[in-house]
Protein backbone atom coordinates (compact mmCIF):
# COMPACT_ATOMS: atom_id res chain seq x y z
CA UNK A 1 0.00 0.00 0.00
CA UNK A 2 2.56 2.31 0.98
CA UNK A 3 4.75 1.27 -1.81
CA UNK A 4 1.80 2.04 -4.17
CA UNK A 5 1.37 5.56 -2.90
CA UNK A 6 4.72 6.39 -2.93
CA UNK A 7 4.74 5.46 -6.71
CA UNK A 8 1.52 7.39 -7.40
CA UNK A 9 3.48 10.07 -5.62
CA UNK A 10 6.45 9.74 -7.83
CA UNK A 11 4.29 9.84 -11.20
CA UNK A 12 2.17 12.73 -9.85
CA UNK A 13 4.91 15.23 -8.83
CA UNK A 14 6.64 14.83 -12.05
CA UNK A 15 3.39 14.84 -14.15
CA UNK A 16 2.49 18.50 -12.89
CA UNK A 17 5.78 19.70 -13.04
CA UNK A 18 6.71 18.91 -16.48
CA UNK A 19 5.00 21.53 -18.37
CA UNK A 20 6.52 24.35 -16.44
CA UNK A 21 9.92 22.24 -16.56
CA UNK A 22 10.01 21.98 -20.29
CA UNK A 23 9.59 25.88 -20.75
CA UNK A 24 11.98 26.88 -17.83
CA UNK A 25 14.83 24.29 -19.06
CA UNK A 26 14.05 25.83 -22.61
CA UNK A 27 14.14 29.87 -21.84
CA UNK A 28 16.43 29.49 -19.12
CA UNK A 29 18.71 27.00 -18.31
CA UNK A 30 19.21 25.92 -21.87
CA UNK A 31 20.06 29.17 -22.96
CA UNK A 32 21.76 30.09 -20.08
CA UNK A 33 24.29 27.04 -21.13
CA UNK A 34 24.39 28.43 -24.81
CA UNK A 35 25.49 31.63 -23.97
CA UNK A 36 28.35 29.85 -22.52
CA UNK A 37 29.08 28.15 -25.40
CA UNK A 38 28.55 30.56 -27.76
CA UNK A 39 31.21 32.44 -26.10
CA UNK A 40 33.77 30.40 -27.46
CA UNK A 41 32.71 30.75 -31.21
CA UNK A 42 32.88 33.10 -33.42
CA UNK A 43 29.79 35.19 -34.82
CA UNK A 44 29.25 33.25 -38.26
CA UNK A 45 28.35 34.77 -41.96
CA UNK A 46 26.96 33.80 -44.98
CA UNK A 47 29.94 33.41 -46.48
CA UNK A 48 32.22 32.26 -43.16
CA UNK A 49 30.40 30.03 -41.24
CA UNK A 50 30.60 30.21 -37.07
CA UNK A 51 34.00 28.12 -35.96
CA UNK A 52 35.41 27.74 -32.47
CA UNK A 53 37.94 30.02 -31.39
CA UNK A 54 38.43 29.65 -27.87
CA UNK A 55 39.14 32.24 -25.89
CA UNK A 56 39.55 34.98 -28.73
CA UNK A 57 36.01 36.79 -27.94
CA UNK A 58 37.05 37.24 -24.29
CA UNK A 59 40.26 38.42 -25.51
CA UNK A 60 38.75 40.91 -27.71
CA UNK A 61 36.13 42.27 -24.76
CA UNK A 62 39.04 42.61 -22.82
CA UNK A 63 40.86 44.50 -25.14
CA UNK A 64 37.17 46.29 -26.17
CA UNK A 65 37.84 50.12 -24.64
CA UNK A 66 33.99 50.06 -24.83
CA UNK A 67 33.30 46.86 -22.51
CA UNK A 68 35.36 48.49 -19.75
CA UNK A 69 33.93 51.84 -20.22
CA UNK A 70 30.27 50.30 -20.20
CA UNK A 71 31.25 48.30 -17.02
CA UNK A 72 32.16 51.57 -15.28
CA UNK A 73 29.19 52.83 -15.68
CA UNK A 74 27.52 50.09 -14.83
CA UNK A 75 29.47 49.89 -11.48
CA UNK A 76 28.29 53.85 -10.95
CA UNK A 77 24.78 53.39 -12.02
CA UNK A 78 24.39 50.33 -8.99
CA UNK A 79 26.52 52.89 -6.50
CA UNK A 80 24.36 55.92 -7.44
CA UNK A 81 20.85 54.08 -7.48
CA UNK A 82 21.04 51.42 -4.55
CA UNK A 83 21.71 53.67 -2.02
CA UNK A 84 19.64 56.42 -2.49
CA UNK A 85 16.60 54.35 -3.49
CA UNK A 86 16.98 51.96 -0.21
CA UNK A 87 17.41 55.38 1.85
CA UNK A 88 14.21 57.22 0.23
CA UNK A 89 12.12 54.50 0.18
CA UNK A 90 12.43 54.10 4.17
CA UNK A 91 12.17 57.72 4.37
CA UNK A 92 8.74 57.01 2.98
CA UNK A 93 7.62 54.02 4.23
CA UNK A 94 8.06 56.02 7.97
CA UNK A 95 6.43 59.02 6.88
CA UNK A 96 3.47 57.18 5.26
CA UNK A 97 3.28 55.11 8.55
CA UNK A 98 2.21 57.36 10.60
CA UNK A 99 -0.71 60.29 11.18
CA UNK A 100 0.14 62.44 8.04
CA UNK A 101 -2.19 64.81 6.19
CA UNK A 102 -3.10 63.55 3.36
CA UNK A 103 -1.66 60.29 3.95
CA UNK A 104 -3.93 58.73 0.91
CA UNK A 105 -2.64 61.37 -1.58
CA UNK A 106 1.11 61.00 -0.55
CA UNK A 107 1.17 57.44 -0.56
CA UNK A 108 -0.19 57.20 -4.09
CA UNK A 109 2.46 59.39 -5.39
CA UNK A 110 5.19 57.85 -4.26
CA UNK A 111 3.93 54.50 -5.53
CA UNK A 112 2.75 55.76 -9.21
CA UNK A 113 6.03 55.47 -10.44
CA UNK A 114 6.06 51.81 -10.41
CA UNK A 115 3.19 51.10 -12.33
CA UNK A 116 4.30 53.28 -15.06
CA UNK A 117 6.17 51.87 -17.68
CA UNK A 118 9.85 53.05 -17.84
CA UNK A 119 9.60 53.64 -21.75
CA UNK A 120 7.23 55.86 -21.21
CA UNK A 121 8.29 57.86 -18.05
CA UNK A 122 11.07 58.44 -20.02
CA UNK A 123 9.53 60.43 -22.71
CA UNK A 124 8.19 62.41 -19.86
CA UNK A 125 11.77 62.89 -18.27
CA UNK A 126 13.05 63.64 -21.88
CA UNK A 127 11.39 66.81 -22.04
CA UNK A 128 12.89 67.65 -18.41
CA UNK A 129 16.41 67.03 -19.03
CA UNK A 130 16.04 69.60 -22.07
CA UNK A 131 18.13 72.33 -22.59
CA UNK A 132 16.72 75.67 -22.25
CA UNK A 133 13.43 74.97 -22.75
CA UNK A 134 13.54 71.60 -20.33
CA UNK A 135 12.15 71.97 -16.73
CA UNK A 136 15.02 71.66 -15.39
CA UNK A 137 16.71 74.54 -17.12
CA UNK A 138 13.66 76.44 -16.51
CA UNK A 139 14.12 76.05 -12.72
CA UNK A 140 17.06 77.15 -13.02
CA UNK A 141 16.78 80.03 -15.07
CA UNK A 142 14.65 81.59 -12.33
CA UNK A 143 18.06 81.34 -9.91
CA UNK A 144 20.36 82.76 -13.32
CA UNK A 145 21.62 79.40 -13.48
CA UNK A 146 23.37 78.87 -17.23
CA UNK A 147 21.39 76.60 -19.89
CA UNK A 148 22.97 72.99 -19.77
CA UNK A 149 22.44 70.43 -22.27
CA UNK A 150 21.85 67.70 -19.22
CA UNK A 151 21.91 64.34 -21.60
CA UNK A 152 24.46 65.43 -23.80
CA UNK A 153 27.11 66.15 -21.92
CA UNK A 154 29.44 63.02 -20.56
CA UNK A 155 29.89 64.32 -16.68
CA UNK A 156 25.92 64.39 -16.36
CA UNK A 157 24.69 62.10 -18.50
CA UNK A 158 25.01 59.11 -16.42
CA UNK A 159 23.66 61.18 -13.07
CA UNK A 160 20.14 61.48 -15.42
CA UNK A 161 19.55 58.24 -15.89
CA UNK A 162 20.09 57.10 -11.88
CA UNK A 163 17.80 60.09 -10.88
CA UNK A 164 15.34 58.24 -13.14
CA UNK A 165 15.97 55.04 -11.62
CA UNK A 166 15.47 56.00 -8.33
CA UNK A 167 12.13 58.01 -8.59
CA UNK A 168 11.25 54.62 -10.57
CA UNK A 169 12.44 52.33 -7.88
CA UNK A 170 11.86 53.75 -4.58
CA UNK A 171 8.05 54.07 -4.26
CA UNK A 172 8.40 50.07 -5.16
CA UNK A 173 10.84 49.31 -2.04
CA UNK A 174 8.81 51.82 0.06
CA UNK A 175 6.06 48.79 -0.08
CA UNK A 176 8.09 46.66 1.38
CA UNK A 177 9.46 48.73 4.45
CA UNK A 178 5.92 49.81 4.74
CA UNK A 179 4.82 45.51 5.12
CA UNK A 180 7.31 45.00 7.70
CA UNK A 181 6.83 48.42 9.84
CA UNK A 182 2.98 47.46 10.00
CA UNK A 183 4.11 44.14 11.69
CA UNK A 184 6.18 45.86 14.43
CA UNK A 185 4.58 45.89 17.55
CA UNK A 186 3.24 49.72 18.68
CA UNK A 187 4.36 48.47 22.34
CA UNK A 188 7.96 49.28 21.37
CA UNK A 189 7.65 52.83 20.12
CA UNK A 190 5.40 53.10 23.73
CA UNK A 191 7.86 51.62 25.62
CA UNK A 192 10.52 54.10 24.52
CA UNK A 193 8.28 56.80 25.34
CA UNK A 194 8.31 56.44 28.64
CA UNK A 195 11.91 55.72 28.87
CA UNK A 196 12.40 59.84 26.76
CA UNK A 197 14.05 57.83 23.41
CA UNK A 198 14.17 60.68 21.16
CA UNK A 199 12.34 59.86 17.41
CA UNK A 200 15.69 59.38 16.01
CA UNK A 201 17.25 57.30 18.54
CA UNK A 202 13.80 54.85 18.71
CA UNK A 203 14.66 54.29 14.70
CA UNK A 204 18.38 54.00 15.07
CA UNK A 205 18.01 51.55 17.76
CA UNK A 206 14.79 49.88 17.61
CA UNK A 207 13.04 50.18 13.90
CA UNK A 208 16.25 50.45 11.67
CA UNK A 209 17.96 46.88 13.03
CA UNK A 210 14.49 45.30 13.00
CA UNK A 211 13.76 46.01 9.90
CA UNK A 212 17.01 44.51 8.74
CA UNK A 213 15.53 41.64 6.82
CA UNK A 214 13.53 44.03 4.61
CA UNK A 215 16.56 45.98 3.78
CA UNK A 216 18.85 42.56 2.75
CA UNK A 217 15.69 41.73 0.18
CA UNK A 218 15.27 45.14 -1.38
CA UNK A 219 19.31 45.43 -1.69
CA UNK A 220 19.16 42.16 -3.25
CA UNK A 221 16.32 43.18 -5.71
CA UNK A 222 18.19 47.05 -6.17
CA UNK A 223 21.23 45.17 -7.18
CA UNK A 224 19.68 43.12 -9.52
CA UNK A 225 17.86 46.05 -11.04
CA UNK A 226 21.07 48.04 -11.78
CA UNK A 227 21.65 45.29 -14.36
CA UNK A 228 18.24 44.98 -15.49
CA UNK A 229 17.37 48.78 -16.05
CA UNK A 230 18.04 49.50 -19.31
CA UNK A 231 15.06 50.68 -20.61
CA UNK A 232 14.86 54.35 -20.43
CA UNK A 233 18.52 54.52 -22.25
CA UNK A 234 16.52 53.81 -25.42
CA UNK A 235 14.53 57.24 -25.03
CA UNK A 236 16.64 59.61 -23.73
CA UNK A 237 20.49 58.68 -24.81
CA UNK A 238 21.01 55.12 -26.90
CA UNK A 239 23.75 55.22 -24.45
CA UNK A 240 25.55 58.51 -25.61
CA UNK A 241 27.19 60.54 -26.21
CA UNK A 242 30.42 58.51 -26.47
CA UNK A 243 28.99 55.40 -24.49
CA UNK A 244 29.15 57.53 -21.58
CA UNK A 245 25.29 56.36 -20.48
CA UNK A 246 25.43 52.72 -21.47
CA UNK A 247 25.16 49.77 -19.41
CA UNK A 248 25.86 46.52 -19.76
CA UNK A 249 22.63 45.07 -21.08
CA UNK A 250 22.02 48.01 -23.22
CA UNK A 251 25.39 47.07 -24.93
CA UNK A 252 24.59 43.62 -25.11
CA UNK A 253 21.57 44.10 -26.86
CA UNK A 254 23.61 46.78 -29.48
CA UNK A 255 26.35 44.09 -29.91
CA UNK A 256 23.51 41.30 -30.77
CA UNK A 257 20.85 43.55 -32.58
CA UNK A 258 22.83 46.46 -34.06
CA UNK A 259 25.95 45.71 -34.63
CA UNK A 260 24.72 42.04 -34.72
CA UNK A 261 27.84 40.48 -33.88
CA UNK A 262 25.60 37.60 -31.45
CA UNK A 263 29.00 35.73 -30.79
CA UNK A 264 30.29 38.59 -28.80
CA UNK A 265 27.06 39.37 -27.49
CA UNK A 266 26.72 36.10 -25.93
CA UNK A 267 30.43 36.80 -24.15
CA UNK A 268 29.47 39.76 -22.67
CA UNK A 269 26.13 38.21 -21.48
CA UNK A 270 28.64 35.51 -19.82
CA UNK A 271 29.65 38.83 -17.70
CA UNK A 272 26.44 39.68 -16.78
CA UNK A 273 25.51 36.10 -15.76
CA UNK A 274 28.73 35.60 -13.57
CA UNK A 275 27.44 38.94 -11.89
CA UNK A 276 24.00 37.68 -11.06
CA UNK A 277 25.67 34.57 -9.93
CA UNK A 278 28.05 36.14 -7.44
CA UNK A 279 24.56 38.39 -6.38
CA UNK A 280 23.14 35.02 -5.93
CA UNK A 281 26.16 33.56 -3.85
CA UNK A 282 26.11 36.76 -1.80
CA UNK A 283 22.58 36.53 -1.22
CA UNK A 284 23.02 32.99 0.10
CA UNK A 285 26.14 33.77 2.71
CA UNK A 286 24.20 36.55 3.95
CA UNK A 287 21.15 34.89 4.49
CA UNK A 288 23.29 32.13 6.46
CA UNK A 289 24.83 34.31 8.94
CA UNK A 290 21.24 35.94 9.21
CA UNK A 291 20.09 32.40 10.55
CA UNK A 292 23.22 32.07 12.78
CA UNK A 293 22.20 35.12 14.70
CA UNK A 294 19.13 34.46 15.52
CA UNK B 1 4.94 80.23 16.80
CA UNK B 2 8.56 80.77 17.98
CA UNK B 3 7.51 83.39 19.80
CA UNK B 4 5.47 81.52 22.14
CA UNK B 5 8.38 79.01 22.52
CA UNK B 6 10.68 81.84 23.78
CA UNK B 7 8.12 83.60 26.31
CA UNK B 8 7.16 79.95 27.28
CA UNK B 9 8.72 79.29 31.10
CA UNK B 10 8.09 75.37 31.65
CA UNK B 11 10.03 73.46 29.70
CA UNK B 12 7.86 71.17 28.50
CA UNK B 13 6.07 73.63 26.53
CA UNK B 14 9.57 74.75 24.71
CA UNK B 15 9.94 70.75 23.82
CA UNK B 16 6.20 70.42 22.74
CA UNK B 17 6.64 73.67 20.52
CA UNK B 18 10.06 72.74 18.96
CA UNK B 19 8.50 69.14 18.28
CA UNK B 20 5.34 70.04 16.48
CA UNK B 21 7.53 72.56 14.55
CA UNK B 22 9.72 69.76 14.01
CA UNK B 23 6.57 68.15 12.85
CA UNK B 24 5.76 70.44 10.32
CA UNK B 25 9.12 70.40 8.80
CA UNK B 26 8.28 66.88 8.30
CA UNK B 27 4.95 66.90 6.58
CA UNK B 28 6.62 69.56 4.26
CA UNK B 29 9.14 67.42 3.14
CA UNK B 30 6.59 64.42 2.58
CA UNK B 31 4.81 66.23 0.56
CA UNK B 32 7.03 68.13 -1.09
CA UNK B 33 8.50 64.46 -2.09
CA UNK B 34 4.77 63.29 -3.03
CA UNK B 35 5.16 66.29 -5.30
CA UNK B 36 8.04 65.61 -7.18
CA UNK B 37 7.47 62.41 -7.30
CA UNK B 38 4.57 63.08 -8.74
CA UNK B 39 5.50 66.32 -11.55
CA UNK B 40 6.17 63.57 -14.57
CA UNK B 41 2.80 62.52 -14.40
CA UNK B 42 1.50 66.55 -13.65
CA UNK B 43 3.55 67.69 -16.37
CA UNK B 44 2.09 65.19 -18.79
CA UNK B 45 -1.06 66.09 -18.16
CA UNK B 46 -0.25 70.16 -18.52
CA UNK B 47 1.30 69.07 -21.82
CA UNK B 48 -0.92 66.75 -23.35
CA UNK B 49 -4.05 68.90 -22.38
CA UNK B 50 -2.95 71.87 -23.86
CA UNK B 51 -1.68 73.17 -27.64
CA UNK B 52 1.72 72.51 -28.38
CA UNK B 53 2.65 76.60 -27.76
CA UNK B 54 2.08 75.49 -24.28
CA UNK B 55 4.14 72.70 -24.24
CA UNK B 56 7.09 74.80 -21.95
CA UNK B 57 4.93 77.58 -21.05
CA UNK B 58 3.37 77.39 -17.38
CA UNK B 59 0.53 79.67 -18.02
CA UNK B 60 -2.97 79.11 -15.34
CA UNK B 61 -5.07 80.55 -18.43
CA UNK B 62 -3.66 78.73 -21.64
CA UNK B 63 -7.05 76.92 -23.02
CA UNK B 64 -7.63 73.14 -22.53
CA UNK B 65 -7.56 70.72 -25.87
CA UNK B 66 -8.27 66.95 -27.00
CA UNK B 67 -6.27 67.40 -30.47
CA UNK B 68 -3.40 66.53 -29.49
CA UNK B 69 -4.73 63.23 -28.18
CA UNK B 70 -6.42 63.00 -32.06
CA UNK B 71 -3.20 63.69 -33.37
CA UNK B 72 -1.42 61.20 -31.52
CA UNK B 73 -3.92 58.48 -32.23
CA UNK B 74 -3.91 59.60 -36.11
CA UNK B 75 -0.27 59.06 -36.40
CA UNK B 76 0.04 55.45 -34.79
CA UNK B 77 -1.87 52.66 -34.66
CA UNK B 78 -2.60 52.84 -30.82
CA UNK B 79 -5.90 50.83 -31.16
CA UNK B 80 -3.56 47.83 -32.92
CA UNK B 81 -1.24 48.32 -29.81
CA UNK B 82 -3.71 48.33 -27.39
CA UNK B 83 -5.48 44.95 -28.61
CA UNK B 84 -1.36 43.74 -29.34
CA UNK B 85 -0.61 44.19 -25.44
CA UNK B 86 -3.80 43.05 -24.51
CA UNK B 87 -3.63 39.87 -26.08
CA UNK B 88 0.16 39.10 -24.77
CA UNK B 89 -0.83 39.68 -21.13
CA UNK B 90 -4.13 37.94 -20.94
CA UNK B 91 -2.50 34.80 -23.03
CA UNK B 92 0.25 34.88 -20.67
CA UNK B 93 -1.46 35.23 -17.42
CA UNK B 94 -3.72 32.42 -18.43
CA UNK B 95 -0.77 30.25 -18.69
CA UNK B 96 0.86 31.32 -15.77
CA UNK B 97 -1.74 30.41 -13.88
CA UNK B 98 -2.22 27.39 -14.80
CA UNK B 99 1.52 25.75 -15.00
CA UNK B 100 2.47 27.28 -11.87
CA UNK B 101 -0.83 25.90 -10.22
CA UNK B 102 0.21 22.63 -11.65
CA UNK B 103 3.80 23.05 -10.56
CA UNK B 104 3.35 24.90 -6.83
CA UNK B 105 0.99 21.75 -6.07
CA UNK B 106 3.63 18.94 -7.01
CA UNK B 107 6.35 21.54 -5.09
CA UNK B 108 3.74 21.71 -1.89
CA UNK B 109 2.40 18.16 -1.87
CA UNK B 110 4.03 15.29 -3.71
CA UNK B 111 7.16 13.41 -2.70
CA UNK B 112 8.98 13.01 -5.59
CA UNK B 113 12.57 11.79 -6.08
CA UNK B 114 15.00 14.93 -6.97
CA UNK B 115 12.25 17.68 -5.70
CA UNK B 116 14.37 19.83 -3.77
CA UNK B 117 16.98 19.75 -6.76
CA UNK B 118 13.67 20.86 -9.33
CA UNK B 119 12.74 23.58 -6.72
CA UNK B 120 16.10 24.98 -6.76
CA UNK B 121 16.17 24.84 -10.32
CA UNK B 122 13.12 26.83 -10.76
CA UNK B 123 14.61 29.23 -8.30
CA UNK B 124 17.47 30.24 -10.62
CA UNK B 125 15.04 32.01 -12.84
CA UNK B 126 14.44 34.45 -10.14
CA UNK B 127 18.11 35.62 -10.66
CA UNK B 128 18.75 35.36 -14.32
CA UNK B 129 15.42 36.68 -16.11
CA UNK B 130 14.69 35.82 -19.43
CA UNK B 131 15.51 39.39 -20.29
CA UNK B 132 18.85 38.60 -19.73
CA UNK B 133 19.28 36.16 -22.28
CA UNK B 134 17.95 37.76 -25.00
CA UNK B 135 20.22 36.77 -27.39
CA UNK B 136 19.95 32.75 -26.74
CA UNK B 137 16.37 33.32 -26.69
CA UNK B 138 15.94 35.06 -30.19
CA UNK B 139 18.07 32.22 -31.46
CA UNK B 140 15.50 29.56 -30.03
CA UNK B 141 12.42 31.48 -31.19
CA UNK B 142 13.63 32.30 -34.45
CA UNK B 143 14.63 28.28 -35.00
CA UNK B 144 10.83 27.34 -33.60
CA UNK B 145 9.45 30.37 -35.75
CA UNK B 146 7.82 32.11 -33.44
CA UNK B 147 9.84 35.63 -34.16
CA UNK B 148 7.12 38.55 -34.16
CA UNK B 149 4.27 36.64 -32.82
CA UNK B 150 2.31 37.43 -29.65
CA UNK B 151 3.53 33.80 -28.50
CA UNK B 152 6.82 34.80 -29.23
CA UNK B 153 7.03 37.30 -26.52
CA UNK B 154 4.90 35.49 -23.59
CA UNK B 155 6.60 31.94 -23.98
CA UNK B 156 9.57 32.94 -21.79
CA UNK B 157 7.63 34.17 -19.08
CA UNK B 158 4.92 31.74 -18.98
CA UNK B 159 6.58 29.27 -16.69
CA UNK B 160 7.16 32.04 -13.95
CA UNK B 161 9.45 30.65 -10.82
CA UNK B 162 7.93 33.62 -8.88
CA UNK B 163 4.45 32.35 -9.55
CA UNK B 164 5.39 28.53 -8.75
CA UNK B 165 7.23 30.16 -4.88
CA UNK B 166 3.81 32.10 -4.60
CA UNK B 167 1.97 29.46 -4.77
CA UNK B 168 3.75 26.74 -2.67
CA UNK B 169 4.18 29.08 -0.08
CA UNK B 170 0.31 29.42 -0.04
CA UNK B 171 -0.70 25.59 -1.01
CA UNK B 172 1.81 24.88 1.90
CA UNK B 173 -0.24 26.95 4.45
CA UNK B 174 -3.57 24.93 3.38
CA UNK B 175 -4.46 22.18 6.33
CA UNK B 176 -3.92 18.65 5.17
CA UNK B 177 -7.19 17.80 6.94
CA UNK B 178 -8.86 19.93 4.34
CA UNK B 179 -7.23 17.64 1.67
CA UNK B 180 -8.04 14.22 3.77
CA UNK B 181 -11.63 15.16 3.77
CA UNK B 182 -11.75 15.62 0.46
CA UNK B 183 -10.10 12.56 -0.65
CA UNK B 184 -12.62 10.48 1.59
CA UNK B 185 -14.96 12.00 -0.43
CA UNK B 186 -13.54 10.49 -3.49
CA UNK B 187 -11.80 13.25 -5.02
CA UNK B 188 -8.60 12.61 -7.16
CA UNK B 189 -5.20 14.54 -6.67
CA UNK B 190 -6.84 16.85 -9.85
CA UNK B 191 -9.98 17.72 -7.90
CA UNK B 192 -8.28 18.41 -4.57
CA UNK B 193 -6.20 21.05 -6.03
CA UNK B 194 -9.47 22.85 -7.96
CA UNK B 195 -11.47 22.21 -5.43
CA UNK B 196 -9.96 22.50 -2.31
CA UNK B 197 -6.09 24.61 -3.00
CA UNK B 198 -6.89 26.97 -5.73
CA UNK B 199 -10.47 28.40 -3.77
CA UNK B 200 -7.86 29.25 -0.55
CA UNK B 201 -5.57 30.48 -2.26
CA UNK B 202 -7.59 33.66 -4.63
CA UNK B 203 -6.24 36.34 -2.42
CA UNK B 204 -2.39 34.88 -3.93
CA UNK B 205 -4.18 34.58 -7.67
CA UNK B 206 -5.20 38.37 -6.80
CA UNK B 207 -1.61 39.61 -6.47
CA UNK B 208 0.12 37.69 -8.31
CA UNK B 209 -2.14 38.22 -11.54
CA UNK B 210 -1.79 42.28 -10.53
CA UNK B 211 2.21 41.73 -10.41
CA UNK B 212 2.03 39.61 -13.69
CA UNK B 213 -0.29 42.66 -15.77
CA UNK B 214 1.66 45.17 -14.47
CA UNK B 215 5.23 43.70 -15.32
CA UNK B 216 4.19 42.78 -18.67
CA UNK B 217 2.21 45.85 -19.88
CA UNK B 218 5.24 47.85 -18.94
CA UNK B 219 7.99 45.47 -20.16
CA UNK B 220 10.02 46.37 -22.87
CA UNK B 221 13.67 45.13 -24.11
CA UNK B 222 12.33 41.71 -24.96
CA UNK B 223 9.26 42.46 -26.98
CA UNK B 224 11.57 44.99 -28.66
CA UNK B 225 13.82 42.30 -29.38
CA UNK B 226 11.11 39.60 -30.85
CA UNK B 227 8.61 41.78 -32.48
CA UNK B 228 9.50 43.42 -35.68
CA UNK B 229 5.65 44.65 -37.17
CA UNK B 230 2.84 46.61 -36.39
CA UNK B 231 0.73 42.97 -35.73
CA UNK B 232 2.55 42.45 -32.76
CA UNK B 233 4.01 45.25 -31.24
CA UNK B 234 2.80 46.27 -27.29
CA UNK B 235 1.91 49.43 -26.52
CA UNK B 236 5.66 50.36 -24.83
CA UNK B 237 7.06 49.13 -28.51
CA UNK B 238 5.07 51.12 -30.13
CA UNK B 239 5.43 54.03 -27.94
CA UNK B 240 9.02 54.03 -28.08
CA UNK B 241 9.04 53.77 -32.18
CA UNK B 242 6.32 57.16 -32.28
CA UNK B 243 8.81 59.26 -29.27
CA UNK B 244 11.58 58.21 -31.34
CA UNK B 245 12.87 61.62 -32.37
CA UNK B 246 13.83 60.54 -35.98
CA UNK B 247 9.82 60.27 -36.23
CA UNK B 248 9.75 64.71 -35.25
CA UNK B 249 6.71 64.42 -33.64
CA UNK B 250 6.05 67.21 -31.02
CA UNK B 251 5.98 67.80 -27.38
CA UNK B 252 2.17 67.71 -26.73
CA UNK B 253 1.33 64.66 -29.00
CA UNK B 254 4.11 62.79 -27.93
CA UNK B 255 3.10 63.23 -24.49
CA UNK B 256 -0.83 62.82 -25.59
CA UNK B 257 0.68 59.64 -26.87
CA UNK B 258 2.25 58.45 -23.38
CA UNK B 259 -0.60 59.29 -21.63
CA UNK B 260 -2.26 56.62 -23.87
CA UNK B 261 -0.15 53.99 -23.38
CA UNK B 262 -0.39 54.56 -19.88
CA UNK B 263 -4.22 55.08 -19.12
CA UNK B 264 -5.40 51.93 -18.51
CA UNK B 265 -3.47 50.49 -15.95
CA UNK B 266 -3.39 53.38 -14.50
CA UNK B 267 -6.79 54.33 -14.31
CA UNK B 268 -7.16 50.66 -12.71
CA UNK B 269 -4.40 51.92 -10.34
CA UNK B 270 -6.73 55.21 -9.33
CA UNK B 271 -9.65 53.08 -9.20
CA UNK B 272 -8.22 50.01 -7.03
CA UNK B 273 -5.09 51.44 -4.79
CA UNK B 274 -5.61 49.80 -1.82
CA UNK B 275 -5.66 46.04 -3.83
CA UNK B 276 -2.45 47.49 -6.05
CA UNK B 277 -0.48 48.17 -2.72
CA UNK B 278 -1.57 45.16 -0.82
CA UNK B 279 -1.20 43.01 -4.04
CA UNK B 280 2.69 44.36 -4.64
CA UNK B 281 3.01 44.20 -0.17
CA UNK B 282 1.92 40.01 0.13
CA UNK B 283 3.61 39.39 -3.25
CA UNK B 284 6.82 40.70 -1.77
CA UNK B 285 6.72 39.69 1.70
CA UNK B 286 5.98 35.91 0.76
Amino acid sequence: MTSARNIKNQVYGWLLLTPAAILLVTFTHYPAIATLAQSFFSTGTVTRPSKFIGLDNYRSMLEDEVFWQVLENNIWYAVGTIPISIAIALLMAVWVNEKLPLRGLVRMSYFTPTILPMIAVANIWLFFYTPEIGLLDQVGALFGAPSHNWLGDTDTVLGCIIAITIWKEAGFFMIFYLAALQTLPPELEEAAKLEGASRWTFFRRVTFPLLMPTTLFVLINAVINSFKLVDQLFILTKGGPDNASSLLLYYIYENAFSFFDQNYASTLTVVLLLALAVIAIGQFVILDKRIHYR
Amino acid sequence: MSATAHTAASAPAVGATRFSFGRMLEVGAAWLLAFLWLLPLIYAFWSAFHPSEYATRFDILAPLTLDNFREAWSQAPFARYYLNTFMMVTSILVVQFILCTLAAYAFARFEFRGRDIAFGLVLVQLMIMPEVLIVENYRTMSELHLVDTITGIGLPYMASAFGIFLLRQTFKTIPKELEDAARVEGCGPIQILWKVYVPLAKPTYIAYGLVSVSYHWNNFLWPLVITNSQTTRPLTVGLAIFSAPESGVDWSIITAGTLLAVAPLLVAFLLFQRQFVQSFMHAGIK
